[in-house]
């Protein structure tokens, strides 16, 4: 298993070769941090507003429940037919019942995180179903044959370049044409007639209303809307977490959603799907897939009101620099590295080391999740249970006998402040995991104490 | 057998939640702005333009001119001229596509954001909005909000079938975050705003 247990830090490390890229990368989501962080400081109840998100989601959870019902109620009163996932593995069967009674051949799908979650496509696509992503983005790293790599920004990873290489092989478009105007146009070129053949539209959800049964999806491009209102079968799926009371609450979400993923004071569309249209077949999903599960643990059900507004990647000092396809999850970066392990807690079990636990991530979350001392605390449960790293056990033990032995702590520290002076060569090399990508700091003379012996009078 | 929706249940019940209560909202002072100065800097800075109109002739002159160069006009509002939108209320997606210029009337305009309610009962078919090239939203200055929180509490948001809210044309970023106007939907947006004293559309 060592291999896997190493696997983001072996993913990163290849990540980082390309040193150029990696800088490029981190720059890229730093400025996206810091356009929200404009949008924020705009708003003087920012803090309220993320105050109240935060208590409207909790309150949702400890009432889950009742609130599923009253929007399946609601739901099901409007013309809209609700089917209840357990898992992975149902969701995407009853997807598929849906597309097969309709005998949809062509489908085409909106970005939707927990799709991906499920491996929709894969299954579909072995039916003989074709599946169109739409979204820019999700559209570029589908055609690439690859994974989105930040849950908002799925083709953040690339640059125009690779973009047009893609596109000149699957599209046709001009060699070396790297202009981004260029590009986009031919990929909407391409879709639109997408949109307008498609037997189904298949669609994520951004906020379910339990008040009034509809739900919500917000989209820059148009293409959820697109989709849905071209084709004659609309089918959402959504975890069961994204249900909120009242329409009136989604004043709160709408407001920082956009300006916490992108800066933007909101995204260009904000539909609200309540009815199907005249002629209309619309369905919702519920799906678990183990949110249950992480409800129930007590430490990790806060990661539940997450609204997939990609801040905390954005922030990330770790998911700037090693991309997010060095997770090997749906959902990248802090965030994804406390819902990993629930699903799946030994092929996860590096994703909570993936962090200095600085805690940016929590400061910027809008729905003020604690995440990195979640990332703490299942720290704690996998090193408990064996997960962790033989090497990490070893030096963390390690670390436990001389912190615990004052004198062992003193002699240590001045034979290693002696090492650095004399044999630097000792530490700056390879096999010393601090030095790499940077130079060991100069050693001091004496230590603290040494200094306080002499000098206190 | 148990059914899914049950497990879901069952498994949620069991989770011993801790009963968090609803907390009450509060948006503190409502500010007193300029709203229509703030909601077309907002608009200009999310890629709309905003022009303020006396009169519903104004807007009957621009369509005429766009008419010129735009063959295919879809209008949705009934005091404008040219309202045209009953031929079109059952057109499938593919007869839309071609579609130059969309007209719809909004009922709701925030200041804080550029968006614009748009629901069904003034969209007629609610491709339109999305599939046509240039979208043309007409809004009444009294139908200006401060913000979303105005928006929903003072207005009939979500009852319709399906509604929409509107911040500028389609767009992206995906491409190493250059920002292109215009998507897969409107390539621009225009919005109308008349003047509270004159007659409204």
């Amino acid at each position: 298993m060592e291999h896997k247990i190493k696997d983001h830090s072996n993913a990163a490390a290849r990540f980082l070769k390309d040193e150029e890229r990696a800088t490029w990368h981190d720059e890229t989501l730093w400025f996206v941090r810091s356009k929200r962080d404009k949008a924020a400081q705009q708003l003087p109840e920012w803090e309220s507003l993320r105050e109240m998100a935060s208590g409207i989601k909790a309150h949702t959870l400890s009432h889950l429940d009742k609130y599923l019902l009253a929007f399946e109620a609601k739901a099901k009163a409007n013309g809209v037919h609700v089917h209840w996932a357990t898992d992975a593995e149902e969701h995407n069967r009853i997807v598929y019942s849906i597309l097969a009674k309709h005998k949809a051949k062509n489908v085409v799908k909106s970005k939707s995180m927990l799709t991906e979650e499920c491996g929709l496509n894969h299954h579909l696509e072995s039916q003989g179903i074709s599946v169109v992503d739409t979204d820019l983005g999700e559209y570029i790293v589908q055609l690439r044959k690859e994974q989105p790599s930040h849950i908002v920004l799925p083709a953040i990873h690339l640059k125009k370049e690779d973009v047009s290489n893609t596109f000149h092989e699957c599209l046709q478009t001009e060699k070396n044409n790297f202009d981004p105007a260029y590009l986009t146009n031919s990929a909407r070129i391409v879709l639109r007639e997408k949109f307008l053949e498609a037997d189904a539209a298949i669609t994520g959800v951004n906020f379910a209303v339990a008040e009034t049964g509809s739900i919500v999806i917000c989209t820059n491009e148009g293409n959820a809307d697109l989709g849905v209102h071209s084709a004659p079968l609309h089918i959402a799926c959504m975890g069961i977490e994204k249900l909120i009371p009242k329409a009136k609450h989604l004043g709160i979400f709408l407001r920082l959603l956009a300006r916490s993923a992108t800066g933007q004071p909101i995204t260009s569309y904000s539909s609200h799907f309540r009815r199907p249209r005249k002629g209309q077949e619309m369905h919702i999903v519920l799906v678990d897939n183990g949110r249950t599960q992480q409800l129930g643990r007590k430490d990790f059900k806060d990661s539940l009101k997450c609204i997939r507004c990609g801040a905390c990647l954005n922030t990330c000092p770790v998911y700037r620099r090693s991309g997010g396809h060095s997770y090997h999850n749906s959902v990248a970066g802090p965030i994804g590295a406390i819902l990993a392990p629930n699903l799946d807690m030994r092929k996860n079990a590096d994703l909570p080391f993936a962090s200095t636990l600085c805690g940016s991530c929590t400061n910027v979350c809008p729905v003020k999740i604690n995440i990195h001392e979640q990332l703490w605390s299942w720290r704690q449960i996998l090193m408990k249970e064996w997960y962790g790293s033989p090497a990490k056990k070893a030096s963390m033990k390690a670390m436990a006998f001389v912190l615990s032995r004052p004198r062992m702590y003193k002699l240590s520290g001045k034979i290693g402040r002696k090492i650095m002076q004399w044999l630097p060569g000792l530490v700056n090399n390879r096999l010393n995991p601090w030095h790499k990508n940077r130079e060991m700091p100069q050693a001091p003379r004496q230590s603290f104490n040494e200094w306080y012996e002499k000098n206190k009078r | 057998m148990i059914s899914s929706r049950e497990k879901i249940l069952k498994a949620i019940r069991g989770c011993e939640l801790e009963n968090k209560h609803l907390p009450s909202l509060n948006f503190g002072e409502c500010k007193q702005e300029d709203l229509l100065a703030k909601f077309s800097q907002t608009l200009a800075a999310i890629g709309g333009r905003c022009r303020k109109v006396g009169g519903v002739e104004q807007i009957d002159a621009y369509i005429q001119e766009a008419g010129s160069k735009y063959p295919c006009i879809i209008n949705a509002v009934s005091e404008l001229r040219g309202f045209n939108i009953i031929d079109f209320v059952n057109a499938d997606a593919r007869t839309l596509a071609s579609t130059a210029i969309f007209i719809v009337r909004g009922s709701v305009a925030i200041a804080e954001n550029g968006a614009i309610w748009v629901t069904e009962k003034n969209i007629g078919n609610r491709s339109l909005p999305f599939l046509c090239q240039h979208l043309i939203i007409v809004v009444t200055e009294e139908d200006l909000v401060v913000d979303m929180h105005d928006a929903y509490e003072k207005n009939a948001i979500d009852i319709d079938g399906y509604g929409v809210f509107i911040a500028g044309p389609s767009k992206t970023a995906d491409i190493e975050q250059s920002l292109v106007i215009g998507a897969h939907g409107p390539l621009s947006l225009e919005v109308f705003i008349i003047e509270s004293s004159s007659n409204k559309p």
